[in-house]
């Protein structure tokens, strides 16, 4: 299967006062197109780091990156930005809305950026927002929702634009277990259509429902397993 | 990933877009209170660059317009430098006269001397005379009265007429019950009223007269001692009916330039000096207008500078406050410059709210307020000049100034790492 994601001898480090902490060391890995991956680990084991490298939102400090072919370490800011745009969706572990936008305005908001009409805009989010079984909350502003509804408006948002891949960080984590059940299954639904997601999840039971399970520990991949379907 | 100028110009047009959706979205949700503070400030912020310029100007506009109205009308001819008298005056009052531009006109005689009062009750001559040195201006009283309504002037007393060949009008400045302040060489007269009987001095001439008025109108009358024309001329021993000022006044429409051209062209410029009441002002008042303009244009551009640092500062609180929100913005893909602009947008939201609200109360209530109430300075009457091309220059530049301030602490946000802004690092 072709591989959508490539990352070759990755290395992320921060700086902590005079000393250097290296949060991913010289990591290697390959997502084919369509496959629906959990990163997991303990808290500071450089799983939201790694995603954040994938998504663009942050620069490694060596290694290659390439997504859909292209090698993102070659691109300027306003293209990342672009890319981001056309070929990325993110969803929040807060949901990361906009406080005074309806639920609707927060989801056409890429697709406005994108260039869509406001009237085809709207009807594009509408339908994402309806995927995810909010299609009675979209003139909702983010306070006048639950936490699960404002996390499934994050996923409506992530895919109207129909991004190439969804990435995810800690999703389930400020919800309870039958709202992060909800936004699993929405997830699940999105990967059946052939959506590629990458989750940053350290809930095992979550971890089991993906295609496939990298663990890593202390900035290196210790475990890459597929589950069994 | 190569973008092509339309591409980009296509991008920069939805950024646009977007900024205004942005904009729209976060004024509408943004609590009332704040936004009418902020706009409360702006409208003060417009209103101190406009008004403090206003009645600086204005204290020395309404001098000047003063002079035009109450002394030397829009065309004032009078003496070359060097010569006593306008020579040939009775070709030139003539000329004046027959033009068709000519609404009123009113031809003065001016010699100094002195006038003394109480010299009847002086009885010990070892004593200063109760005197003072005045500049005698002889009139015809009805054509002066057409031309500067003068007797609008009166304080005390009535007008001259055409019978008062023994009676004076007399400046409050020269009386010491008007100016009551002591100076060096000040001789002002005391005890002296309207019906006192005082004697004048003219060119070495004596006449005893009575006060009939006193003048104060905070223009150049207020110095003077008026006589009829007919009894100052032989008093200066004036019998060949030379002139030392014309006043004119021209119809309405009318430009004084052209009306100024005009009576050079017929040669007068050889016996008189034909100038434009703006040309004529006195050397102190162009030299105040030339101050108080400059000192209105600093204090206005303070103003400029702290209306800026207020947007500055608004703008840069509502951006850090929001930092994170620009994050996610930035990082679901929206282009920075649809950021900004929403930024932009907002400061031009708050001044142009700004500009409207002290634009109404400008020319709403000032402006006609201190027009039917002057300000009463001691050499004029200050009104509030706000010209509508003025204004719009520094609604103008109050606009400008505030994109500026808009955009640079939204810019200095925006470029934040979109992670750390995000992750509130």
């Amino acid at each position: 299967m072709d591989s959508i994601i490539k990352v070759k001898n990755l290395t992320k480090s921060f700086k902590s006062g005079d000393s250097e902490l290296v949060v991913l060391k010289n990591l290697e890995l390959s997502v084919p197109k369509g496959q629906f991956l959990a990163i997991t680990g303990r808290s500071g084991s450089g799983k939201s780091t790694l995603l954040y490298q994938l998504g663009l939102l942050d620069n490694p400090n060596s290694g290659e990156i390439s997504i859909d072919g292209i090698d993102i370490s070659k691109l300027d800011s306003n293209s990342k930005t672009n890319f981001r745009l056309n070929k990325l969706g993110y969803v929040f572990q807060d949901y990361a809305l906009i406080p005074e936008l309806t639920a609707l305005e927060n989801v056409l908001l890429p697709l406005l950026m994108q260039g869509y009409s406001m009237v085809s805009a709207k009807e594009k989010a509408f339908e994402s927002l309806k995927r995810v079984g909010l299609s009675d909350r979209v003139d909702n502003i983010p306070s006048k929702l639950s936490g699960g509804q404002q996390q499934r408006v994050s996923i409506a948002r992530a895919i109207a634009h129909d991004p190439t891949i969804i990435f995810a960080d800690e999703p389930t984590a400020n919800l309870d277990t039958e709202t992060s059940d909800q936004v699993l299954q929405a997830f699940i639904e999105l990967h059946k259509q052939g959506q590629t997601i990458i989750m940053v999840t350290h809930e095992k039971e979550y971890s089991d429902r993906t295609d496939r399970v990298v663990q890593l520990s202390d900035g290196k991949i210790i475990s890459d397993i597929m589950n069994k379907k | 990933m190569l973008i092509t100028r339309a591409q980009k110009l296509k991008k920069f047009i939805i950024s646009i877009k977007l900024g205004f959706f942005l904009a729209y979205r976060q004024v509408r949700g943004s609590s009332v209170g704040t936004t009418a503070l902020i706009v409360f400030i702006m409208t003060l912020t417009f209103l101190n660059l406009v008004v403090v310029r206003g009645v600086l100007v204005g204290l020395i506009q309404s001098s000047t317009d003063l002079f035009r109205e109450k002394y030397a009308g829009d065309i004032f001819i009078s003496t070359l430098p060097k010569k006593t008298y306008i020579e040939n005056s009775p070709s030139v009052v003539e000329v004046v006269k027959n033009m068709p531009w000519t609404r009123v006109y009113s031809v003065r005689y001016v010699e100094g001397g002195t006038v003394e009062g109480t010299y009847k009750e002086r009885i010990d001559f070892t004593e200063d005379a109760n005197i003072a040195n005045g500049v005698f201006t002889g009139i015809d009283p009805i054509k002066e009265e057409e031309t500067t309504n003068i007797s609008s002037m009166l304080i005390a007393g009535s007008m001259l007429t055409l019978e008062d060949t023994d009676s004076i009008l007399i400046g409050a400045n020269l009386l010491k019950k008007y100016l009551p302040i002591e100076a060096p060489g000040l001789l002002l007269l005391d005890n002296v009223d309207v019906g006192s009987r005082v004697r004048i001095k003219v060119n070495g001439n004596i006449k005893e007269v009575t006060i009939k008025g006193i003048i104060k109108g905070k223009g150049a009358f207020d110095d003077r001692v008026v006589i009829l024309d007919s009894v100052l001329r032989p008093l200066i021993g004036r019998t060949d009916y030379n002139v030392d000022e014309i006043a004119i006044k021209v119809k309405k429409g009318t430009d004084p330039l052209l009306v100024q051209k005009a009576l050079l062209s017929t040669g007068i410029g050889k016996d008189a000096r034909v100038q434009t009441v703006d040309e004529a002002l006195p050397k102190f008042l162009k030299d105040i207008q030339a101050t108080f303009g400059l000192l209105g244009n600093a204090i206005g551009s303070i103003g400029l500078v702290v209306a800026s640092i207020t947007i500055f500062i608004v703008i840069y609180i509502n951006a850090i406050t929001r930092r994170k929100f620009i994050g996610i913005l930035k990082g679901i893909g929206i282009d920075s410059t649809a950021i900004e602009f929403s930024y932009i947008l907002q400061s031009i939201l708050y001044a142009t709210m700004g500009i409207l609200f002290g634009l109404a109360i400008l020319y709403g209530f000032l402006v006609p307020y201190i027009d039917a109430n002057p300000i009463n300075f001691p050499f004029s009457d200050g009104i509030l000049v706000a010209e509508y091309s003025n204004t719009l220059v520094r609604a103008a530049l109050l606009l400008i100034a505030t994109i500026f301030a808009g955009y640079i602490p939204a810019r200095i946000v925006v470029k934040q790492n979109t992670l750390d802004a995000i992750l509130g690092r």
